[in-house]
């Protein structure tokens, strides 16, 4: 059963009581409140294909969108993001409530998921093979990889990697993928069959809005990839799509600077950071148009790397 | 306070009991564990337990999976503290300093069971009264900072308290206290530092030193019921729990803990301590030890307010009711551990002090932005 089988009314039932516990990549995660905003409209859009928990299964991160304690809500409404007993953020206004709840989400994964080898990178798929953009904020990774999963890749992650320690191969985490400032009109005018949810303006970021993941890379969430691409992606204004090859010193190098927890993981960190790089050719790309990305990332994904 | 209710509703403490406790675990129950363990900071010891225990796989996936990831980040920790030690060993060589390491790095450098799953990488280390000015500007000519620039509590810091301000490394970011003795120079009790020192243990050729099995207990007894806040200390509560059954293993431990508690003066924390975690954890006790540590006991008045109290203020609160409680209780414990550590004009002082400077700063503080 999906969070969509859900009708609005018995979903806000389950929102305002027991909480609507979803299956989110390999995490089960409850979600609690949440009356702010256009938080509950947005999270039943954006969230409708993913899988509902039963009864019998745990969540790992029991969550709450709630209003803080404090005065301040009588005279300008704030919500507060409580994983358990803490509150790893300050209150933000009310009307924010659904970026704060994804911003949310990513701290609970960066802080506490040591099961897997994590970077942050967005991942598609192609054919069973991985790519990978990995890169810090602000390098235009979300937006590059919301133009390609409208060009025949599968979306695994707009934001984590999240590798298996054992064989390396990368689990998928579809959940929505969060665009910021000009991204948002630019994928909207490249993509038009996509679906995004409200724009928010005035977050701490600019404006936010968050596309809805494919329907397709939500019931594929259980199917894993093995990694063959590592692209470091920069975005500069004018530039002409370079994609060139990478040493693997630097790979390695920028690869775990990228990573959340390799050196929490130690020797293991060290092992799945080198087996990535002997996995992945590994690239650098500049680039400012969208359609020259697609056509060179299709390149590799076609198996003709124009570089090789 | 009723154990048996205590018990019944709260699955952590039915684990740190005995982890067996988790095969009749429904998935709400489960749920509650994860957020119980995670606001202790006991996930990674939990997980510990249930693998010692066999049980690891009988635990749900996403359960598995949390705990598991705890236990990781602490046994990064652990390195981390290993690797601090190494570091102060290369501050001080040549120097001829001697020092004992405490608390969690001495539960690692031992290689203690009780060092398993603990997170914590802040280091503590002893040095002798005469010597510590010096080792603290040895250590400042190697990387570490003063984290406290306030005047005021640097001053407290030196003229009352048995260590020097905190330092941290300005690379690794680790925080080093540096200590003189186990108890703040006001305190209502005393402990004789240099027959710590004189009893403490070598581990390695290169001189690192730990206090002895009875003076390492007694340190940690001291520092959660006497030093310390006892709200929200569970976890010290399971080292104690997790020392007494380590060290109740080796042989002649249990006949020279009680003697060496009223040898420091230490016999009423030893009380507290055997009390509480035998009542909350189980531990196991032998009779006898528990019959001569009954010398520490306290009038039936203030044994009556601490039964109250202790377990209220420990055990992570359940429902709003409980909540309010365990914060009555933590507020008359706070009260009572300055009260023990300080003489009454000095401590109104202290406490008013804090208390306008609370006012001033509440709204300043920063938390982990948004990413």
């Amino acid at each position: 059963m999906i969070l969509g089988d859900l009708t609005f009314e018995e979903f806000w039932l389950r929102l305002s009581g027991p909480g609507v516990g979803l299956r989110i990549g390999p995490f089960n995660v409850r979600v609690q409140d949440g009356q702010q905003g256009l938080f509950a409209p947005t999270f039943h859009f954006l969230y409708s294909d993913f899988p509902l928990l039963s009864d019998d299964e745990p969540a790992e991160f029991r969550i709450r969108m709630r209003d803080p304690t404090g005065v301040r809500r009588w005279w300008r409404r704030q919500v507060q993001f409580r994983l358990d007993d803490t509150d790893p953020f300050y209150p933000f206004p009310a009307s924010l409530a659904y970026p704060l709840f994804e911003w949310g989400i990513n701290w609970c994964i960066y802080e506490h998921v040591h099961e897997f080898f994590v970077i942050h990178s967005a991942v598609i798929e192609k054919g069973g093979r991985a790519l990978l953009l990995s890169a810090p904020p602000g390098s235009g990774k979300s937006t590059l990889c919301a133009a390609l999963i409208h060009r025949g890749w599968r979306l695994l992650s707009d934001e984590f990697a999240l590798i298996d320690k054992a064989d390396g191969r990368i689990f998928p985490l579809p959940r929505p993928v969060g665009l910021k400032e000009k991204s948002i009109s630019l994928i909207q005018s490249f993509a038009p069959e996509s679906r995004m949810g409200p724009t928010f303006a005035d977050t701490n970021k600019g404006a936010v809005a968050h596309m809805r993941a494919p329907g397709d890379a939500v019931a594929r969430a259980g199917e894993s990839a093995l990694p063959a691409w590592l692209v470091f992606p920069t975005y500069g204004a004018g530039a002409a799509t370079a994609l060139s090859p990478v040493t693997k010193a630097l790979a390695f190098i920028a690869a775990s600077d990228n990573s959340f927890n390799y050196k929490i993981l130690g020797e293991t960190g060290f092992e799945c950071v080198s087996r990535l790089i002997d996995q992945c050719e590994c690239f650098d790309l500049r680039f400012s148009d969208l359609n020259g990305v697609v056509d060179a990332l299709d390149g590799l994904g076609a198996g003709r790397s124009s570089v090789q | 306070m009723n154990l048996i209710r205590i018990v019944a509703r709260n699955p952590l403490i039915q684990i740190l009991r005995s982890p067996a406790a988790a095969l009749r675990l429904n998935a709400r129950q489960w749920e509650d564990l994860l957020w119980l363990a995670r606001g202790t900071r006991l996930s990674g010891r939990v997980w510990y337990l249930l693998e010692q225990a066999g049980l690891a796989d009988r635990v749900p996936g996403p359960v598995r999976r949390r705990l598991s990831s705890a236990f990781l980040a602490a046994e990064y920790h652990r390195r981390q503290l290993l690797w601090e030690v190494d570091r102060i060993h290369r501050a001080f060589h040549g120097s001829g300093h001697s020092f004992v390491v405490l608390k969690g790095g001495a539960y690692a450098a031992a290689g203690l069971r009780t060092a398993m799953g603990r997170p914590t990488a802040d280091v503590d280390i002893m040095v002798p009264s005469e010597a510590i000015a010096e080792a603290e500007r040895t250590l400042l000519g190697h990387g570490w900072e003063p984290v406290v620039a306030d005047a005021y509590d640097q001053e407290y810091y030196r003229r009352w308290m048995h260590e020097l301000p905190p330092l941290r490394h300005r690379v690794r970011e680790t925080e080093l206290d540096l200590h003189r003795g186990i108890l703040p120079l006001t305190s209502r009790l005393r402990a004789d530092a240099e027959s710590l020192h004189r009893m403490s243990i070598v581990l390695d050729d290169r001189g690192t030193r730990v206090l002895s099995p009875p003076d390492m207990l007694l340190h940690c007894a001291v520092h959660l019921f006497h030093d310390g806040e006892i709200r929200g200390a569970l976890r010290d509560l399971v080292d104690l729990d997790a020392l007494f059954r380590e060290f109740g293993e080796r042989p002649g431990f249990w006949t020279a803990l009680v003697p060496r508690g009223i040898e420091l003066g230490l016999q009423r924390p030893l009380f507290y301590a055997l009390r509480y975690t035998a009542y909350l954890l189980g531990t196991p006790v032998p009779q006898d030890t528990l019959d001569a540590a009954d010398i520490g006991r306290p009038s039936a008045g203030i044994l009556a307010f601490m039964d109250w109290a202790v377990p209220k203020a420990l055990l992570p609160p359940l429902s709003p009711g409980e909540m309010l409680l365990s914060s009555g209780a933590g507020f008359c414990l706070y009260i009572r551990s300055h009260w023990l550590r300080m003489p009454l004009v000095s401590l109104s002082k202290h406490l008013a002090r804090k208390f306008v400077r609370r006012l001033w700063s509440s709204e300043t503080g920063i938390r982990d932005a948004t990413r």
